[in-house]
């Protein structure tokens, strides 16, 4: 029994290693925007080797993860979406009811691991909108759009009620692709969009005063130069003295001497502009493009309707992380906790992002062939 | 299988829809992140000079180095400024979290006076919370070791070691060398902020203030790289500070002290000139103060104690002490006969105890009651007989008269190299009609010519006057500075002197009669025996100057007077023939200038003799006092 389980094992790793399910066009994209997010990270660090090792051993845990998620059939994953999702939608019940972290409920410590439930919504969110939608008619009308609505307020109000509106924003704007690439009417679209916008001075009162601080802070940073303004004013500072050039790889004095707050995490993109410059800047954000690209044309050869949407969504809620990022460091987005994909220190992000990149790896090795039969 | 083809178009629809979103999705992302890659161009080449800049105002900062200032000696070398090391305490105020509580507990380990909590909140307006502001200078031993025990509780506060200037001569050159104080308001309105920052004290008076900015030096800096906490990291520059000149002076420590010690503390002053240059040999003004006292912020009682000393001591009465000249000009009004030709030294005038002028019935006296018989100059001066000056004030006139006193200094200031020196006055019609607007009165003239009346004189410009006098005419500025010393590994070099204006004097030969009656005024006359045992012949003059004028009804009671009547003065120079020291003694109370000026100007005179003949070799052993 254990021989055949352990045969079983040495056999499906067997697999991995030698019949690895990737993309390798976009396997080799993401080594290098993680080779790029190293060499920053050494860089931002102060050519601290052990923060770069600990971050490798985090993309080498993440990196196996997207091995033997790449292994799981986009099928087998469409019967676990909705355990998944109940799943992580039960972890963030318990953690805003018992969880830790620095002024917001965020983190579950496990014993031996801690992480942030929300992480898993990054996964499960798009995962759920597209088992959904994959048995309603498409393009969807207002009852399913209903259901669905349903199913992205529930984690991402209780994301928002950590607080951590950043991170509920994204998991809503996951599931919120995948019902535009489902096809919904572009009045829909309209009308919706149109509602979020008129709610937004109703829920401007429920936010909390931190919140409509960043805000107000992003609309003049130099009313408080040394307080709330410093972040934006900071990073402005770095990127801007950048120039187009950069000043070379760990010459960037705004985060080496500690002007630059976060370096390593949510602001390592202004450490990378500051250093390599607008030049730098361009071509990290092609990478991301490419990336982005790559991921929707794994999404448009998928087989079924399930995959489509899930690997849609998952490339297109990337750009969100890159643009709220990157407008956070530029000056033009309000201070949020979301970090650069595969470039900010950090682990369980930088895990789940992989985790996600494993199901668009599944999918693309369980893709429509080309004048096949479906 | 309908159902299944029907199945298979709806995946093939929903497919296709699905790209067509894909495709709009793509280049809604790409329209996004070019617009973010537009707004980093904005930041990074629009905006990149303006940001790049504040990046190095971020990461540099500036710090001055304030140079170590010039010290100060004495002609042969005494010091008489010096930079001694000491303890202040400094206080950053970013490292302080409620600065009123911890000065208060501050208070209790090392005392803290309301002047100096004044100073420091008004510093700490000034200056950026990271930078450490001064609070308590000059820390002794025992409040370091007190503070040092309890550092613990006071993050923020540090024993900083410092250079203060000291004084260790005090009161004796306080009124000459001046001192130094921190600096404040008005300070800063002057002086070049650049220049002075990191700078804690500025000159306040004497030579400290005149000469600050050879004292001063020029700051250094160094560019320092910062972190966020403003903790230094590395130099990046550094320009070392030049520190400020060493200054000789021209004052002859020796000579001052004695001077100082002849007063007695009683007040006056005394002023010793090198008639062949100007150089002022000793500059003594009684009673003085211990300069010390002002350097790190004088106490509020000590200061109040220095106000209502009725010696008044903070009153530098060489430069501002106002002296009723008296018989002191009386060689001078001599030697202005000779020079407008209205005398001969031959000519004799008749004093018989009072003068009058033509046709007014109002007497002017002598000294003597009954007069001094039939006088020429000579004899005149020797016995300051009154009567032979009037006379020639009166033929010369008043203006004749000052314009002839205007050559020798009097009614301006001399222009030593001191700030706040007084004019004096010169009586003249122009004066009289500016600030009494009156008209002048020939009686006027006659008491001029005595010393009296408006007359006012300071110590500096009768010494001066002296000097110009011993000089045969040939006027130099009285000066102090002597020698100027880069820094230490160059040697002193002679400092710029101001030039002499041409000489006073019309006839060469009119000197020799006031100097042979000054020669008398030791020999036989009103000084006899002052210069007893001197080496060299001594050329004076006595001054008793009234308060009030000879015509004053009130003759017979000033004939014996309190001391408190009279100023007292002394004029003399020597050699006789060829001057090398001239010397004035003012005091403001004393019987008679014989008696309590003389004596003075006669132990200047000793005190200097040494220097003298190390300088120009022994005195002919033939010389000596005529009896």
């Amino acid at each position: 029994m254990i021989d055949e389980l352990l045969a079983n094992l040495r056999y499906r790793i067997g697999a991995v290693v030698r019949k690895p399910r990737i993309d390798f066009a976009l396997f080799g994209a993401l080594l290098l925007l993680m080779g790029i997010g190293l060499a920053t990270l050494y860089s931002a660090g102060d050519l601290d080797g052990g923060l770069v090792l600990a971050q490798a051993l985090r993309f080498g845990l993440g990196l196996t993860v997207m091995f033997v998620i790449a292994r799981v059939p986009p099928s087998r994953l469409r019967d676990w979406t909705p355990w998944l999702y109940a799943g992580s939608v039960v972890l963030l019940v318990l953690v805003t009811l018992l969880g830790e972290g620095r002024g917001a409920h965020r983190w579950l410590d496990l014993g031996f691991v801690r992480f942030q439930p929300s992480e898993l919504l990054k996964l499960t969110m798009p995962m759920m909108v597209a088992w959904y939608l994959d048995g309603r008619p498409l393009p969807p009308g207002w009852a399913t759009l209903g259901v669905v609505g349903v199913l992205i307020a529930i984690p991402a109000g209780l994301i928002a009620e950590q607080p951590d509106l950043g991170t509920a924003l994204l998991i809503a704007a996951s599931g919120a692709f995948g019902v535009f690439l489902s096809g919904i009417a572009w009045w829909r679209i309209g009308l919706l969009l149109g509602g979020f916008v008129a709610l937004i001075p109703i829920g401007w009162p429920f936010l909390h005063d931190y919140q409509r601080n960043r805000v107000l802070t992003l609309l003049d940073p130099e009313a408080d130069p040394l307080g709330k303004g410093w972040h934006i004013i900071q990073s402005k500072i770095a990127v801007g003295s950048g120039g187009i050039w950069g000043k070379g790889w760990h010459q960037g004095t705004q985060s080496r001497l500690e002007f630059l707050p976060e370096h390593t995490t949510d602001f390592i993109f202004s450490v990378f502009a500051e250093e390599w410059g607008l030049v730098g800047v361009v071509l990290l954000l092609a990478l991301y493009v490419f990336i982005i690209g790559r991921c929707l044309w794994i999404a448009a050869e998928a087989r079924d309707t399930y995959a489509r949407l899930l690997a849609g969504a998952i490339a297109m809620s990337l750009f969100v992380y890159v643009v709220v990022n990157g407008g956070m460091i530029a000056g033009i987005l309000p201070v949020v906790g979301v970090p650069l994909p595969l470039m900010s220190y950090g682990g369980t992000s930088a895990v789940s992002m992989l985790a996600g990149f494993g199901v668009l790896m599944s999918i693309h090795a369980h893709r429509r062939m080309r004048g096949g039969k479906s | 299988m309908p159902s299944s083809f029907r199945l298979v178009r709806e995946a093939r629809v929903e497919a296709a829809t699905f790209r067509r979103r894909a495709l709009v999705g793509l280049l809604l992302i790409v329209a996004f992140l070019v617009a973010l890659a537009g707004r980093f161009a904005w930041l990074q080449v629009l905006h990149h000079d303006e940001l790049s800049a504040r990046s190095d105002a971020n990461r540099i900062v500036t710090r001055p180095l304030p140079p170590t200032r010039g010290l100060i000696y004495d002609r042969n070398g005494v010091l008489l400024a010096e930079n001694v090391a000491a303890f202040r305490l400094e206080v950053t105020p970013e490292q302080v979290d409620d600065m009123p509580a911890m000065l208060a507990e501050l208070g209790r380990v090392v005392a803290l006076d309301t002047d100096d909590l004044e100073r420091f909140e008004a510093l700490r307006k000034r200056q950026r919370s990271y930078e450490s502001i001064p609070l308590r200078m000059k820390l002794s031993e025992e409040e370091i070791a007190r503070f040092s025990i309890n550092r613990w509780a006071f993050p923020g506060v540090e024993v900083v070691p410092y250079l203060t200037r000291s004084y260790p001569l005090g009161a004796g050159f306080a009124h000459v060398v001046g001192y130094v104080g921190r600096i404040d308001e008005n300070d800063l309105a002057r002086l070049d902020r650049g220049d002075y920052a990191g700078t804690t004290h500025v000159g306040k008076t004497g030579i400290e203030r005149f000469y600050e900015e050879r004292l001063h030096g020029t700051p250094g800096y160094e560019r320092i790289e910062v972190n966020a906490d403003h903790r230094p990291l590395r130099v990046l520059e550094r320009v070392a500070p030049k520190p400020g000149q060493n200054l000789h002076l021209t004052i002859d420590a020796r000579v001052q002290a004695v001077g100082e010690a002849a007063f007695e503390e009683r007040p006056g002053a005394a002023v010793a000139i090198d008639p062949r240059n100007g150089e002022v040999l000793a500059m003594v003004s009684v009673p003085s103060f211990d300069p010390n006292l002002f350097v790190n912020g004088i106490s509020k009682t000590d200061y109040a104690a220095l106000l209502e000393h009725p010696g008044k001591p903070l009153l530098n009465r060489v430069l501002r002490g106002r002296y009723v000249p008296g018989s002191t000009m009386k060689p001078f009004v001599g030697l202005a006969g000779l020079e407008y030709g209205i005398r001969k030294p031959s000519d004799t005038v008749l004093s018989t105890g009072e003068f009058f002028i033509p046709g007014q019935s109002r007497g002017y006296r002598d000294d003597v009651r009954g007069g001094h018989g039939r006088v020429d100059l000579v004899q005149a001066i020797a016995q300051s007989a009154n009567t032979y000056f009037y006379s020639v004030a009166l033929d010369l006139g008043i203006d004749r008269l000052s314009a002839f006193m205007r050559d020798f200094g009097f009614g301006a200031p001399t222009g030593i190299d001191l700030v706040g020196e007084s004019a004096g006055v010169l009586p003249s019609r122009e004066w009289k009609r500016a600030n009494l607007n009156q008209p002048w009165y020939p009686g006027e003239t006659v008491i001029a010519g005595i010393g009296q009346g408006y007359w006012v004189v300071t110590p500096l410009q009768l010494a001066q006057a002296v000097a110009i006098l011993a000089a045969r005419g040939t006027p130099h500025v009285p000066h102090l500075l002597r020698e100027i010393q880069d820094d230490f590994s160059t040697e002193p070099v002679p400092a710029p002197v101001p030039p002499a204006r041409p000489n006073v004097m019309r006839n060469p030969d009119d000197w020799i009669a006031i100097e042979q009656g000054m020669v008398a005024v030791l020999a036989s006359g009103t000084a006899r025996g002052i210069d007893r045992g001197f080496p060299y012949v001594i050329a004076g003059k006595t001054g008793t100057a009234e308060r009030f004028s000879r015509t004053d009804e009130t003759w017979t009671s000033i004939s014996t007077s309190p001391i408190e009547r009279h100023q007292v003065l002394f004029e003399a120079f020597t050699p006789a023939e060829t001057p090398r020291i001239a010397v004035i003694a003012a005091l403001e109370a004393g019987r008679s200038g014989a008696r309590d000026a003389a004596p003075i100007v006669r132990a200047i005179l000793d005190a200097w003799l040494p220097g003298d003949i190390a300088e120009n070799g022994p005195p002919p052993a033939a010389a000596g006092s005529a009896p």
